[in-house]
């Protein structure tokens, strides 16, 4: 009975220690992304993070990517519905074909598989060229005007986070 | 020999703007009919596509694989998209490595130790001749394994179709053998021992050093993992696509993989995963203990002898048996938006061939173009002993010069101008991004502005600046992209590397290789490769323009510039 006991009581301790230690895996490559809250927290609202390596945490930071590219789509195309002036129209139609195109199609997708199979470097290719998209897109309205300024920087600071982590890989 | 109207126009347009331009007595005065894009599924108007270089016609395209004879290329490619992924073999052949023809996919997913991803690998000639193919395959779980593919049919020149063992993988990692499973690919091509094993080795890591792992085997089939890694650095992050090969000492040929004698160094050459950098050392083969010791003075990690200081990823080399060299691949990414790559449809181009050398030196090695794309030459125009004046630009007219070959030469015959260097400025591709063309300077900066438009808005430049050393002139080079294209989506990193040439006695040589997007530059006769990748918007196809020029103070000599247009090749 006791040593039934004392053994429950080893499990537990265990089971806290890792527990403890995923907690740290999040921290510790947390720390060396240039969005050390962003970071966390975006792994936190994933209960993956709880059991991930490091790869499985750069997975997470691309669907958080792919969450936020998909809903400037969806906002680009209600602003496209509501008859904007021409240089808005022109931004939000360049814009777009970054989203839909670029950052939905090629290199979301090409990054979650580079991932899973452990390529990283095109994994890094992808979310540094999201990035780069997002900045495009957002110097894409004339007179500086963007719409989108607040989607277009959640997805480059994430796809900041995301490369950061990427790199440990490497 | 009379100039045409049209080179006076431009030497009264140049007197008129007060620029110095001097029009250069060309042998043909016309401007080559610019030849059109060959018919492709691509609809639209194809600026950036190469004449000359390998690529697929649509698609995303790495890694170089290869077999001789009949030259074979096989390359990584995406049939799907032009990202990567869904990664298969694709396959062409050629009779002079110039000229392609595609054939069907050789390798795709078809088993378990394949079934998610045919990665890179090479190819090895059994001393019968029979080509094997050793590739990275990804299985089930994921883990990245190595398999073996032999010809289905010998008898077919073209080697269309391949066999997978049904042993496959033949080496993985496994609970004992504490090989990282995520880590471990791109097998090279074998070399065999005096014991008569076969050995090869395939890129990993343990942690962050990078390891090559060695395998042994009689029959290239039961593969035994050795105790030792051939060789392994510290902090250099994963090593993909070693590539491991003997070089004849003084020699003006290649040597085969499995050569053995006294008159060999080897070269090990590793592709670092972390910085995009094909990274080399010239070293000993220590045939008892199976390990390779880079020679003293290497510098073993990043910041060593790069094949090329631009980009350049991914290389592999082979023995060309038929002519007795050693051959170069090296695979060239874009360095434009993955939008604009989805527009255009494709991504990727390979290097034009190298054969690759020791130098005399036996510090470094020498590449160069193979001497086949010469044949694509047309319209030479030569130039010899012509003053380049501080601060002033000669336009090259007579070739098409967004798809061009040019080579010059220069002498400097005084140096007092030549400015002090730092001992701080160590970074020669820093220094050159700080230093760009635009910068005025001593001794220098002077080469060539290659696709240029008219009014200057865009010009990738390739040149020298000569510094007075501690106790040498040191030369560096650089290829500028910073002013290549209006547009800003492109990566426009300016590359740079510091040139072993001793300028006070000899001459300072440039090649320039020119083709659309691509820009291959070998300074030195090869001593330094820069390759760049730039997408102007207006110095497209009969906008291009090419110039030397001299923004130093002083002036420097062309004892020789010689410049072809380039006809296109067939290309897949």
């Amino acid at each position: 009975m006791r040593s039934s006991i004392f053994l429950v009581c080893v499990m537990c301790l265990s089971l806290t220690q890792i527990q403890i230690s995923m907690a740290d895996l999040v921290d510790d490559t947390c720390k060396q992304t240039p969005n050390n809250d962003l970071c966390v927290s975006t792994l936190h609202a994933d209960p993956r993070s709880a059991t991930a390596d490091v790869a499985g945490l750069a997975i997470i930071v691309v669907d958080a990517i792919k969450a936020k590219a998909t809903a400037t789509v969806a906002q680009i195309n209600t602003l496209l519905g509501s008859s904007p002036d021409p240089k808005t129209k022109n931004g939000l139609d360049s814009c777009l074909k970054k989203y839909s195109n670029a950052i939905l199609n090629a290199d979301i997708p090409s990054a979650l598989e580079a991932l899973q199979k452990n390529n990283p470097k095109f994994a890094e290719q992808g979310t540094n060229d999201a990035a780069n998209e997002a900045n495009s897109c957002e110097r894409s309205f004339a007179g500086g005007a963007s719409p989108i300024s607040s989607f277009n920087k959640s997805v480059t600071d994430l796809s900041n986070v995301a490369s950061a982590i990427i790199k440990l890989l490497l | 020999m009379a100039s045409s109207p049209l080179c006076l126009l431009l030497f009264f347009f140049s007197l008129f703007f007060g620029h110095g331009f001097v029009p250069l007595e060309a042998s043909h005065k016309v401007f080559l009919h610019l030849q059109n894009q060959s018919p492709s599924s691509l609809k639209t108007h194809q600026p950036y596509r190469t004449g000359y270089h390998f690529q697929p016609p649509k698609n995303w395209m790495n890694g170089p694989m290869i077999y001789k004879g009949l030259y074979h290329f096989f390359y990584q490619y995406n049939p799907k998209g032009a990202v990567w992924g869904n990664i298969v073999w694709a396959h062409s052949t050629s009779t002079d490595l110039v000229n392609w023809t595609p054939h069907k996919h050789a390798i795709s997913p078809s088993q378990p130790a394949d079934i998610n991803g045919c990665w890179s690998g090479s190819t090895t000639i059994l001393p019968d001749g029979k080509p094997v193919i050793l590739y990275t395959g990804i299985d089930p779980q994921n883990n990245q394994v190595q398999n073996m593919a032999v010809p289905k049919n010998l008898s077919d020149p073209f080697l269309l179709e391949w066999t997978k063992l049904p042993q496959n993988p033949l080496m993985e990692p496994t609970s004992t053998n504490n090989i990282n499973a995520s880590s471990f690919r791109d097998p090279t091509t074998a070399w065999k021992g005096a014991d008569g094993r076969w050995r090869t080795i395939v890129g990993s890591k343990v942690n962050r050093k990078g390891i090559a792992i060695l395998y042994r085997s009689k029959d290239f089939i039961h593969w035994t993992k050795a105790q030792h890694p051939l060789h392994s650095a510290k902090k250099t992050g994963m090593w993909e696509c070693p590539d491991f090969y003997p070089v004849a000492i003084n020699g003006l040929n290649g040597v085969d993989t499995s050569s053995i004698g006294k008159n060999l160094k080897y070269v090990l050459k590793l592709s670092l995963d972390d910085t995009k950098h094909d990274y080399y050392t010239v070293g000993s083969y220590n045939r008892v203990k199976d390990s390779y010791v880079p020679d003293k003075g290497s510098v073993d990690n990043d910041s060593g002898l790069r094949y090329d200081y631009g980009k350049f990823y991914a290389s592999k080399t082979f023995f060309d048996d038929a002519k007795k060299r050693r051959i170069l691949w090296g695979w060239i990414n874009e360095s434009s938006s993955v939008e604009h790559d989805i527009e255009k449809g494709w991504s990727g181009v390979q290097a034009i061939p190298r054969n690759v050398l020791l130098d005399k030196s036996g510090k470094q090695l020498l590449q160069w173009p193979i001497k086949e794309i010469e044949k694509l030459r047309a319209n030479a125009v030569h130039v010899s002993s012509r003053q380049l004046k501080g601060g002033s630009m000669v336009e090259v007219t007579g070739v098409t010069a967004s798809q061009a070959d040019v080579e010059v030469s220069f002498k400097i015959s005084d140096f007092k101008k030549a400015e002090a260097l730092d001992p701080s400025w160590s970074n020669p591709q820093l220094l050159c991004s700080q230093k760009g063309a635009s910068v005025k300077g001593g001794l220098g900066p002077f080469g060539l502005k290659v696709l240029a438009s008219k009014g200057m808005e865009e010009y990738t430049a390739v040149f020298f600046r000569v510094f007075k050393g501690q106790t040498k002139y040191e030369v560096l080079m650089c290829s500028d992209q910073s002013r290549s294209s209006l547009d800003n989506d492109n990566d426009k990193t300016t590359y740079g590397a510091f040139l072993d040439v001793d300028p006070v006695h000899e001459k300072l040589s440039l090649r320039s290789l020119i083709d659309h997007s691509i820009v291959e530059s070998f300074g030195g006769g090869g001593k330094v490769c820069i390759t760049a990748r730039v997408y102007p918007t207006l110095a497209i196809d009969g906008e291009a323009h090419l110039y030397g020029f001299n923004k130093g103070t002083e002036s420097v000599e062309i004892t020789t510039l010689s410049a072809w247009s380039m006809k296109k090749a067939k290309i897949n």
